[in-house]
This record gives structure tokens, C-alpha cells and sequence, in this order.
């Protein structure tokens, strides 16, 4: 730990309800996510050791939409890796701001996401820094895994998954989370490729295989495109937007 | 089973690259065109799965259904400003009762 100045009491107030605050939203989104992912076949207790151990919105969608659709366990947990690899990105940020060690660095490491990256980078002050990305990881974890076992009980009390429309909400939160991305160039012209070429492979390859070979479309655009590239409210690059 | 080695396997995968970037020195930061691209990846990844959950059929094949719907409305929200679960919900609902009415 740094000899930083003690944070006054007010400000620390201020970060600790803006983490938590981040938590109980997120949270409201893991239930389409335990619901989703119940409602894609996979257990509850599945449902749940995602949430808990992959705890990363984006790649959990993506794994259970890919399995659902019928594609294998490689191309979807491939899809979700390549999801994930921002997270690794965030923890190159991070690890500057938290100078963690040992234990506290694994625990760290775990909850290095979109949101507590995103209020730990947003804070101006070493201690307040650090004091929201844990904040806001602990309430995420907190939130979204209580809020993903209420939507995978329910989901699966529900019964049949088309009868509710349930495989029709999986397309429309990829949707939600590809817009804040299409605000640029480069994002447009990315998701145009993409959906083209999952579009001419859907056909012709295994199911899931379509989505991997979609991410060429990220290769094809970044390799020429000139500066205009994707960066998040907060400053991330390729952050989820959620919520 | 295999269910099992896939959630596990992913979630080992997922917890991994979250700790290399508490190892790996930050003068590794990738170039400026590295970091465009994966910058631009998660776009990519979820327009190839917005594709495949709306007209994807079984055995590669294409089904216009009520998922195609479901998903105009979905952009519709999304375009006049809706948070997330407003979007997913009426997304599911159209869908309901587009085949409650037997319509799709």
C-alpha cells in the first residue's frame, strides 16, 4: 500500500453508493440471464456456477445462446473466451491503480469486469480508486448472483422456453448490448461484416462455428481503420454497456 | 456431463485471462492496431450471435419466425432509449403472443 492521503468521509460515501449502486442495477440483469440460460438447457446449478465462476455477463450470454442453438461445448466456451478477453485488458489497468499481492490478487483478478473497472478507473484519487472497483465488484458478484438464481428458478418454472418467448429475449439482449457499440465507425462497420458473415457461413458450417468466424470481422476492419476505434462512456475500450 | 466439462472449462478459461493481466508487465499493452481489434471483437462476436438467435434453424438451416419480430421491436426500443430489461422483456412478450395467436 502507498502513502496515499486519507479519503474525507464524504467522498467515500459518494463511492461506496455508486458501487453499490451499479450492483442492484446489474443485478436486475441477471435475471434475464438465469432465466435465459435455465431456459438453453443447461441446470440450475450450471446456471448458477457461471455466474459465480466465469462472472462475466457477456461471455455467460454467449455461451448459453451458442449452446442453445445447438452448436457444440467447444465453439461455445471459444465464443466465450474470445468474449473475455477485455477482462485482461481491464486487469492490465487495474493492477496499477490496486498494487495487490498474494491472495488479495487472485480475489482481485476475479472480480476484474466492466463495472468496477469502469468506477475504479473513473475515480481521481488513488484510495477512491480503489475503493470502487472493490466496492463495485463485491456488489455486482453479490447482485448478479442472487438475481441469476431468481431468474433460473423462475425461468425453470415456467416450463417450455418458446411458449414465453424466452429464445427471443436471448436475441434481443445481444442487441442491447451490441448498441452503445454502434456508435462509432468502425463498430458499425464491424457488426455489418459480421452479421455477413455469420449469415453465408450459418449454412455451411457447424453450429457456434458461424459466431467465431465473425469475429474476422474485427480483424478485417481494425487492421484499416484509422483512430476512429470503439471506446466506452468511461473511457474502456469495448466495455459492455450494461447497464 | 459434458454440459459440466463445457461451464467449467469456459469459467477456468474466463478466470484465467483476468489474472494474467495482474502478471503480465504493462510495456506487453498491445499496439494500436491489436488494440483496435479487440477493441472492435466483442461488436463482431455479438452481431454473428444476434444472427444466429433470430434466423437460426436447426442443422444449418434458416427459420423466419416469431424470434425476427421479437427482435424488430427489440431494435425499436433500443433506438427510442429503453434500459436493458425493458428491451429483453418485450422482446419475449411479442414473441408469446405472436405464437399464442398462432401467427409464427
Amino acid at each position: 500500500m502507498t502513502a496515499d492521503p486519507a479519503l474525507p468521509e464524504a467522498r467515500r460515501t459518494e463511492v461506496v453508493r455508486q458501487g453499490l449502486s451499479v450492483g442492484v442495477a446489474t443485478g436486475l440483469y441477471g435475471v434475464s440471464f438465469g432465466a435465459l440460460s435455465v431456459a438453453s438447457g443447461l441446470s440450475v446449478w450450471q446456471t448458477q456456477a457461471l455466474s459465480l465462476l466465469m462472472f462475466t455477463g457477456g461471455s455467460q450470454f454467449a455461451l448459453v445462446g451458442i449452446l442453445a442453438a445447438g452448436g457444440s461445448g467447444i465453439s461455445a466456451a471459444a465464443t466465450a473466451t474470445l468474449l473475455g478477453i477485455r477482462n485482461g485488458l481491464y486487469a492490465l489497468q487495474v493492477g496499477q491503480l490496486l498494487h495487490v499481492t498474494g491472495v488479495r490478487r487472485l480475489l482481485a483478478a476475479h472480480l476484474t469486469i466492466d463495472e468496477s473497472t469502469a468506477v475504479g478507473i473513473a475515480q481521481s484519487e488513488p484510495r477512491a480508486q480503489r475503493l470502487g472497483f472493490w466496492v463495485t465488484g463485491v456488489a455486482v458478484l453479490v447482485g448478479w448472483n442472487v438475481m441469476t438464481l431468481i431468474g433460473a428458478l423462475a425461468g425453470n418454472a415456467l416450463g417450455d422456453p418458446q411458449t414465453w418467448g424466452l429464445d427471443a429475449a436471448a436475441a434481443a439482449a445481444f442487441c442491447a448490448l451490441l448498441w452503445p457499440r454502434l456508435r462509432t465507425g468502425d463498430g458499425r462497420a464491424t457488426a455489418v461484416v459480421a452479421a455477413f458473415i455469420a449469415l453465408v457461413t450459418i449454412p455451411v458450417v457447424p453450429a457456434g462455428i458461424p459466431v467465431i468466424l465473425a469475429a474476422v470481422a474485427a480483424i478485417i476492419v481494425g487492421w484499416r481503420a484509422h483512430g476512429r476505434h470503439e471506446r466506452g462512456e468511461d473511457g474502456l475500450p469495448g466495455a459492455d454497456p450494461v447497464p | 456431463m459434458s454440459t459440466w466439462v463445457t461451464v467449467l472449462g469456459a469459467c477456468a478459461l474466463a478466470y484465467a485471462l483476468k489474472l494474467s493481466g495482474y502478471f503480465v508487465p504493462a510495456r506487453w499493452l498491445a499496439g494500436p492496431r491489436t488494440a483496435r481489434m479487440t477493441a472492435l471483437l466483442p461488436a463482431a462476436l455479438l452481431a454473428g450471435l444476434i444472427v444466429l438467435q433470430t434466423v437460426g434453424g436447426a442443422g444449418g438451416t434458416f427459420t423466419l419466425d416469431a424470434r425476427l419480430a421479437a427482435l424488430g421491436v427489440a431494435v425499436l426500443l433500443l433506438w427510442r432509449g429503453a434500459n436493458f430489461l425493458l428491451v429483453v422483456a418485450a422482446a419475449a412478450v411479442t414473441a408469446a403472443l405472436l405464437r399464442l395467436a398462432g401467427w409464427a
